[in-house]
């Protein structure tokens, strides 16, 4: 392979997929690289589809797509040991189409966008591993080299869709090595049952859907955070923490997963079912400030490999997809006015991503890590006070509800000073507002 | 306790005989250098077993390709870490 395309794409997941098909559509003369066997082989999501960022490249994209489930129902449960306390927001709104999210199984999601590609006239080739960038004299990324026999192939620009362990941009001195701090790694299961007692189990109809957000004493004090999806005919489950949290301490992740499954309000939603896959992936939570440099002389940076996940609204995916295409209409933006892929011309993708809700919203949750991580309670102690407060209210012992209302109140505040919980309260409502 | 193999058992590989694409560099650092060794924690596959003399062994046919491991070992560096070549390594069914 000698030949010179316009466009080099590495890794077919949402980001790659996204920006591919932008520049194939376009006519561009795009190849895109995927180590997979196929595309999604290698990838691991929730997965909560947000149906915007796709709509906006595939408007049909309902007609075709492996699609779950629609969610009409979000619950949020703040777990004790034995207990939660939660929210359940269930709206016919949500049953209206067209739907806004869905849930997915990424390895045939992935595949489906990928046809897409292919469809557009992207040139895809899988089973392969990009090794490291190729530079000119002046420094500039003008190919990349892969792990098969001649492996030297030459493009205008190449974008760097690879994912958060971003090998390449790390060898290539983009950025040094992400920090423990910045990424969470989550295990997952997946549990098939029929489909008729998934859908009495969470009350719902045959295409509708519920998402189980889980929070509290569940990630042993860890800052992390579960979740419970209903796919068609199967349940993911999954556990989430920051490295750095892993590190300092004696879980395992599979014993976090496991004890997540024992939890007695868990437990019987998954009763019955068959584990058929246990998966592990990294996300890049570290949020805004931990953005690194996202393009230069001949290359970009889009998706995981670039931090762009919102991790306090557990999106990833529609970041992914909205980088990959602001990358691919800047490249042609640039192609079209005869412009070179210089590092001064391609500034105009951040340009585009600092109008978007991308930048914006990571930039309104930039407190957000810092908070969590030098305040455990939110973790350990309030779930615990919330859920023993609720069950103190709730059991019926003769005791009056004002006597109880103190009890519950002493015991915040012997927990957690007052100065303490206005401050916690006060940090939360700043980082969210 | 639960084993991983158990969970591992479900999962499709192709895994590259005699290539593993994670390596210990010293495997002296690991023994007695590294005081906590939570590769042996945090793997979530469990490819990281400690002996009864204090090394640390690696097998990485059940590897996830997460990289959790060469980011914690962020002390020492001792992880040598690559993709697998391409088409082999974790095939996941469903992700
Ligand atoms: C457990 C979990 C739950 C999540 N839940 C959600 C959710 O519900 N909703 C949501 O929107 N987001 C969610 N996310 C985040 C979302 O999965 C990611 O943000 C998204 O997948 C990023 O897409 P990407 O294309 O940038 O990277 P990836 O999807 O990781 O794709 C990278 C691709 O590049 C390939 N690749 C890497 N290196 C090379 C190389 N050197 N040569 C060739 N190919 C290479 C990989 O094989 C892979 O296919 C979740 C993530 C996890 C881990
Ligand atoms: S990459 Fe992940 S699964 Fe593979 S050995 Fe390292 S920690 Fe274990």
């Amino acid at each position: 392979m000698s030949e010179k395309f316009d466009a080099i794409v590495v890794g077919a997941g949402p980001s790659g997929n996204a920006a591919a098909f932008t520049l194939a559509k376009a006519g561009l003369n795009v190849l895109q690289l995927e180590r997979g066997e196929s595309a999604g082989s290698k990838n691991v999501q929730g997965a909560i589809l947000y149906a915007d960022a796709l709509e906006r490249m595939i408007p049909d994209f309902r007609d075709s797509a492996p699609l779950e489930r629609h969610i009409i129902e979000q619950r949020m449960w703040v777990m004790d040991d034995d207990s939660f306390i939660g929210t359940h927001y269930r709206s016919e709104g949500f049953n209206k189409e067209p739907y806004n999210r869905y849930t997915i199984i990424r390895a045939q999601f992935d595949k489906w966008f990928s046809g897409k590609v292919q469809e557009a006239g992207a040139l895809l080739v899988c089973e392969t591993t990009v090794t490291s960038l190729l530079r000119d004299d002046k420094n500039r990324v003008v190919g990349v080299q892969v792990d098969r026999e001649g492996g030297t192939i030459y493009a205008d620009v190449v974008i760097l869709a690879d994912g958060v362990n971003s090998l390449l941009a790390k060898k290539a001195d983009f950025h040094p090595e992400l920090e423990p701090k910045n990424v969470a790694l989550a295990v997952k299961e997946i549990h098939f049952m029929p489909q008729e007692v998934l859908q009495e189990r969470f009350n719902i109809g045959e295409e509708e859907g519920v998402v189980i957000e889980l929070f509290g004493k569940i990630t042993n004090g860890m800052m992390g955070t579960g979740f419970l999806y209903t796919n068609k005919e199967s349940i993911a489950i999954g556990v989430g923490c920051m490295l750095s949290d892993f590190k300092d301490q004696q879980t395992t992740p599979y014993a976090l997963l496991e004890q997540l499954k024992e939890h007695p309000s868990i437990k019987p939603l998954l009763a019955g079912g068959e584990m058929k896959e246990y998966t592990a992936h990294l996300i890049p939570e570290g949020g805004y400030k931990a953005i690194p440099k996202i393009y230069g002389d001949g290359w970009m940076i889009v998706g995981d490999s670039g931090m762009f996940v919102n991790a306090v609204h557990r999106e990833g995916s529609n970041l992914a997809m909205t980088t990959g295409r602001l990358a691919a209409e800047t490249v042609i933006e640039m192609k079209t006015a005869g412009k070179d892929m210089t590092s001064a011309n391609l500034a105009e993708y951040r340009k585009k991503l600092d109008e978007s809700f991308v930048i914006k919203d990571l930039k309104k949750y930039q407190e957000m890590p810092e908070i969590f991580h030098h305040n455990r309670q939110f973790f350990t102690t309030y779930p615990e006070l919330v859920n023993r407060s609720a069950h103190n209210m709730l059991h019926v012992d003769g005791v009056d509800k004002k006597t109880k209302e103190r009890e519950i109140f002493s015991s915040f505040k012997q927990k957690r000073s007052l100065f303490g919980l206005m401050g916690d309260a006060y940090k939360l409502w700043r980082a969210f507002r | 306790m639960i084993k991983v193999e158990e969970k591992l058992f479900q999962n499709r590989y192709r895994v590259d005989a005699g290539r593993p694409h994670v390596n210990i560099r010293q495997p002296d650092v690991c023994a007695h250098e590294c005081k906590t060794q939570q590769c042996t924690v945090c793997c979530p596959a469990g490819c990281y077993t400690l002996e009864g003399n204090g090394r640390v062994v690696l097998i990485s046919d059940g590897c996830l390709e997460c990289g959790t491991c060469r980011i914690i070992c962020d002390e020492h560096r001792n992880v040598d870490w690559e993709y697998p070549r391409g088409g082999y390594g974790i095939l996941f069914k469903f992700g």
